[in-house]
C-alpha cells in the first residue's frame, strides 16, 4: 500500500491540445495582469493591509483547476487571488474586495486574505498559516460522509508544511481515506526563510510517507505537468483510495507581501527564474512552436485581458464602501 | 485483620455498586487477585487485592447499590492480630492511569443499562407546560439523549472526538450512540485536538453539523485557533457566505484533585468572542434542552459541561421534544434581598447558600445565567432592581471574568438601584492546587457565597 514518494520522471511527455493551451495561456495571463494591477493599486493606497501576490506561481492553480470536475472544492491560505480567478470567480468581485468595497466577495469585510465563493466551491482564503489544511480535510470528510464523489484540493506553502496540524490532518485523511489532494506550493521561501533553513527534509513530497500518503514532486512552472499530476491525484482520491500529496516546485517573483523587499535572495536568482522558467512564456513558446498561434494573436489575447483587469480596477474603485449598517451584520445567523 | 475498603475508581467517584464478589468467606487470596467487580455510572471495573490472607467476612452484599467510597466491604485475616486501621485503600483497582493525564475511567466492558427513571411528579417550573410529568435523569444521560434525538432528526448531525465511539465516551456521555448510529456518524478520532477541531469546522463550512467532543475543555487549548479564527470569524469575514453550524462540547472547570492543567474554567475566554454562542447549563433539563437548541443553531456553539454534574440526577419534563431557548437566564429561586448570579456547577452552590441564608432571614434570588453569550442582561438587571444587591459566582478566576462582566452591566444599567457595591465570588488568583485543602481554599464554596451576601447586605 505504501507507495514510495517519487521524484518526477524527467521531462514530461504529456500533451495538451491547442484549445487547452490557449485556455491555460489566458487563465495564467489573467492572474499575472490582475496581480500586477493589484500591486499598482496597493502602491496608490487603494488596497490596504496585507497583500500577497501570486506572480510566478500561475501554472500551479491553472493546471490543478484543469484536473477538477464541477463541484470539486478548493481551499488555500492567504496568497489566494490566483486560486480565486482560476476557480472562475470574477475579477471585479475579487478586486472590489481588495479595495474593501461593498461589491467585493466578502462585502469588504474580509480583504485580500479572506474571500469565498460557495457558488464556485472556493472555501477561502485563510489567514492563519496551516489552518486551511485541517479545514480542507474537513471538507473532504463532508464529501465522504455524503458520498457525493467530490474531491477537495487543499493548498499550502512550504512554510505551512512545518505546522503540526498539517500532520494531524494527514493522519486522519489517510486513516479515513478522505478524498483530499494536498498541494504544497513550494516557492522555496517561507516569508524570508529559505527552505533549507526551515526544513530538516527539504523534499516536501516525502512528508506524507509516514502516513502512507504517496507524494510526487512536480515542475510547478509547467502547467501541463501540473495538470497531469493533478489528474492522477484527483482521480485516486475520487476513487476512494485516499489522499495524495503533490509538491509543486514553483517560485514567487515578488516579495512575500507588498512590504517585503525580498533581500533574502539575489536579483540574479529571481532574474534566472523569470527568464528561464516563466510559466506563461513556457506556454507561449508551446503555442508558437506548434504553429497554434502567432505573436499577433497572443498580443490580442493580452490586450483583451488587460481590458478585463482595467475594468475590474475601475469597478473596484467605483464600488462604494460598505454601508455602516454592515458593521454588525454577519456576526451571527438568526436562528 | 485488615479491612478492605470501597475504592474510588476515578477522581470524581463518590459511590458505586458492588456488582459481584469473586471471593467468599474462607477463601485464601493473594495480591493481584480479582476479588470483586464494581460499577459506577461510567464503567464496570475489577478490584484487586493488595494484601494476602483469608477472607473472614464480606461486609457488603453482592448487588449493593450506592456504596460510598472508603466504606469497609470485606475483612481479611492477614495474620496480624492488630485491629484494622481504615486509611487508604486496601483494595486497588486494576486501572492504569490514562496517559497524559487523560481521565481514569476504564474500558466499560458492560455499559450500564438505561438510566434510572422514576419518581415522577408534576411540573411546577413555568418553562414546563402544565400537567407534564417529570422524570429523573442524570445530566450525563440528558446530554446523551439530546445528541441521540438530534441525530435521529437530522442526518447531517454527527459526533466526533476521542473515545466517543467504541469506548462509549471517556465520561460515558456518548453511551450507545455508536450502536445506534454506526461508525460513520460516531467517529473516534486520534488524540489530535487541533486537527480534529479544524476538520470539524471544515465539515461545518461545507454543510454538515458536527458535534465535536473535547475530552475536557482543557485539551481544547490546542484547538482554540479553529474555534475562534475559523469557526467564530468566518461568517463575518465571508460577508455572510460561510456558515459553521457546529457544537464544541465537553466538561469544563475543576473536577476533583486533577490540578491546574486539568481544572480550568473557560467561561470567560470564549464569552469574549463575537460569533460564538456560549452555554453552560446546570441541571439535566437545561443540559438536554440547551444542547438540542445548540445542535439546531446555525452558529458555532461552545457548550461547557461539568464533570461533577454528570452523575447528578434531576427532574426533567417528560415531553417528546424538550428544547430550551438560548440566551435566556432562569430565576431558580426568588428572593428580595440579594441577587446571586451563577452558571454551571456554581448554581448548586448558590442554591445551597440561599437556603442557609433563608434560615438567617436573608432571601436571595438565584439567577442561573445558562447562556453566557449572548448574556441575558435584562433578567439580571430586573432582579437587581428588585433586590438592590448583587453577588456574582463563578468557578474561574476573577479578572476579566463573567462576574466582572455582570457587575459592569448592572452598574451601567441599574446604578441608581444598588445599595452596595457588587461582590464577586470566584477562584483565587492562582493555578488550582492538587492538595485537597488548597483546592478547597481556592474554589468558590457555599460559605464564601454566604459571606459575600452578608457583606453586601451589611450583615457580617
Amino acid at each position: 500500500m505504501a507507495q514510495a514518494a517519487q521524484k518526477p520522471n524527467g521531462k514530461h511527455t504529456a500533451e495538451a491540445s491547442k484549445d487547452e493551451l490557449f485556455q491555460y495561456y489566458r487563465d495564467m495571463l489573467l492572474i499575472r495582469r490582475f496581480e500586477e494591477r493589484a500591486g499598482q493599486l496597493y502602491g496608490m493606497g487603494l488596497i490596504g493591509g496585507f497583500c500577497h501576490l501570486y506572480i510566478g506561481q500561475e501554472a500551479v492553480v491553472v493546471g490543478m483547476q484543469a484536473a477538477l470536475r464541477d463541484g470539486d472544492q478548493v481551499i488555500t491560505a492567504y496568497r489566494d487571488h490566483g486560486h480565486m480567478l482560476a476557480a472562475g470567480m470574477s475579477a471585479n468581485g475579487v478586486m472590489a474586495e481588495l479595495t474593501g468595497r461593498r461589491d467585493g466577495y466578502s462585502k469588504g469585510k474580509g480583504g485580500s486574505m479572506h474571500m469565498f465563493s460557495i457558488e464556485k466551491a472556493f472555501y477561502g482564503g485563510h489567514g492563519i498559516v496551516g489552518a486551511q489544511v485541517s479545514l480542507g480535510t474537513g471538507i473532504a470528510f463532508s464529501n465522504k460522509y455524503r458520498k457525493d464523489g467530490k474531491v477537495c484540493l487543499t493548498y499550502f506553502g512550504d512554510g505551512a508544511a512545518n505546522q503540526g496540524q498539517v500532520y494531524e490532518s494527514f493522519n486522519m485523511a489517510s486513516l479515513w481515506k478522505l478524498p483530499v489532494v494536498y498541494i504544497i506550493e513550494n516557492n522555496q521561501y517561507a516569508m524570508g526563510t529559505a527552505i533549507q533553513r526551515s526544513s530538516s527534509e527539504t523534499h516536501l513530497y516525502k512528508r506524507g510517507i509516514s502516513f502512507n500518503i504517496p507524494g510526487e514532486e512536480v515542475d510547478g512552472m509547467d502547467v501541463v505537468a501540473v495538470r497531469e499530476a493533478g489528474r492522477r491525484a484527483v482521480e485516486r482520491a475520487r476513487a476512494g483510495e485516499g489522499p495524495y500529496l503533490l509538491e509543486m516546485k514553483t517560485y514567487r517573483y515578488r516579495g512575500h507581501s507588498m512590504s517585503d523587499p525580498a533581500k533574502y535572495r539575489t536579483k540574479e536568482e529571481v532574474e534566472a527564474m523569470k527568464t528561464k522558467h516563466d510559466p506563461i512564456e513556457h506556454v507561449k513558446k508551446l503555442l508558437i512552436d506548434a504553429g497554434y498561434a502567432s505573436e499577433e494573436e497572443l498580443k490580442n489575447i493580452d490586450r483583451d485581458i488587460r481590458a478585463v483587469v482595467t475594468d475590474s480596477a475601475e469597478f473596484a474603485q467605483k464600488s462604494p464602501e460598505p454601508d455602516p449598517s454592515e458593521l454588525l451584520t454577519d456576526v451571527y445567523i438568526e436562528a | 485483620m485488615t479491612q478492605i475498603l470501597m475504592p474510588a475508581l476515578s477522581p470524581t467517584m463518590e459511590e458505586g455498586n458492588l456488582a459481584k464478589w469473586h471471593v467468599k468467606v474462607g477463601d485464601a487470596i493473594e495480591p493481584g487477585q480479582v476479588i470483586a467487580e464494581i460499577e459506577t455510572d461510567k464503567a464496570t471495573m475489577e478490584v484487586e487485592a493488595v494484601d494476602e490472607g483469608t477472607v473472614t467476612a464480606l461486609l457488603v452484599e453482592e448487588g449493593a447499590q450506592g456504596v460510598k467510597v472508603n466504606t469497609p466491604i470485606a475483612v481479611l485475616d492477614d495474620g496480624s492480630a492488630r485491629a484494622a486501621t481504615p486509611p487508604p485503600l486496601a483494595g486497588e483497582v486494576r486501572a492504569k492511569r490514562g496517559e497524559g493525564g487523560r481521565p481514569l475511567s476504564q474500558p466499560a466492558t458492560r455499559p450500564d443499562s438505561s438510566p434510572a427513571r422514576g419518581g415522577a411528579s408534576s411540573a411546577t417550573d413555568p418553562e414546563v407546560p402544565a400537567g407534564v410529568q417529570m422524570v429523573k435523569i442524570t445530566v450525563r444521560d440528558a446530554l446523551r439523549d439530546a445528541m441521540a434525538e438530534e441525530m435521529r432528526r437530522d442526518p447531517d448531525v454527527f459526533l466526533m472526538g476521542e473515545e466517543v465511539a467504541q469506548y462509549q465516551g471517556a465520561y460515558k456521555v456518548s453511551r450507545d450512540l455508536l450502536q445506534e448510529f454506526g461508525p460513520e456518524r460516531v467517529v473516534d478520532t486520534p488524540i489530535t485536538e487541533h486537527g480534529f477541531a479544524g476538520l470539524g469546522v471544515g465539515a461545518a463550512m461545507s454543510g454538515l453539523k458536527p458535534i465535536v467532543e473535547f475530552m475536557t475543555w482543557n485539551f481544547a487549548m490546542q484547538a482554540i485557533d479553529h474555534i475562534i479564527n475559523s469557526a467564530a470569524k468566518t461568517l463575518y469575514m465571508s460577508g455572510g457566505q460561510i456558515k459553521s453550524s457546529i457544537v464544541f462540547r465537553g466538561p469544563n472547570g475543576a473536577a476533583a484533585r486533577v490540578a491546574a492543567q486539568h481544572s480550568q474554567d473557560y467561561s470567560s475566554w470564549y464569552s469574549h468572542v463575537p460569533g460564538l454562542i456560549v452555554i453552560a447549563p446546570y441541571d439535566a433539563a437545561d443540559a438536554k434542552g440547551l444542547l438540542k437548541a445548540a445542535i439546531r443553531n446555525p452558529n458555532p456553539v461552545v457548550f461547557l459541561e461539568h464533570e461533577m454534574l454528570y452523575g447528578q440526577e434531576f427532574e426533567i419534563p417528560d415531553v417528546k421534544d424538550w428544547v430550551v431557548p438560548i440566551g435566556k437566564a432562569k430565576v431558580r429561586r426568588e428572593g428580595g434581598d440579594v441577587t446571586i448570579t451563577a452558571h454551571s456547577r456554581m448554581v448548586g452552590l448558590a442554591l445551597k447558600a440561599a437556603e442557609q441564608l433563608a434560615n438567617e432571614g436573608i432571601e436571595a434570588e438565584v439567577v442561573d445565567l445558562r447562556t453566557l453569550r449572548p448574556l441575558d442582561t435584562a433578567t439580571i438587571v430586573e432582579s437587581v432592581k428588585k433586590t438592590s444587591r448583587l453577588v456574582t459566582v463563578e468557578e474561574g478566576w476573577g479578572q476579566n471574568g463573567i462576574g466582572a462582566e455582570v457587575a459592569a452591566r448592572v452598574v451601567a444599567e441599574a446604578f441608581d438601584y444598588l445599595d452596595a457595591p457588587p461582590a464577586r465570588v470566584h477562584q483565587v488568583d492562582a493555578p488550582l492546587a492538587y492538595a485537597a485543602n488548597l483546592e478547597a481554599l481556592a474554589l468558590p464554596s457555599v460559605e464564601k457565597i454566604v459571606d459575600a451576601v452578608k457583606a453586601v447586605t451589611y450583615r457580617s
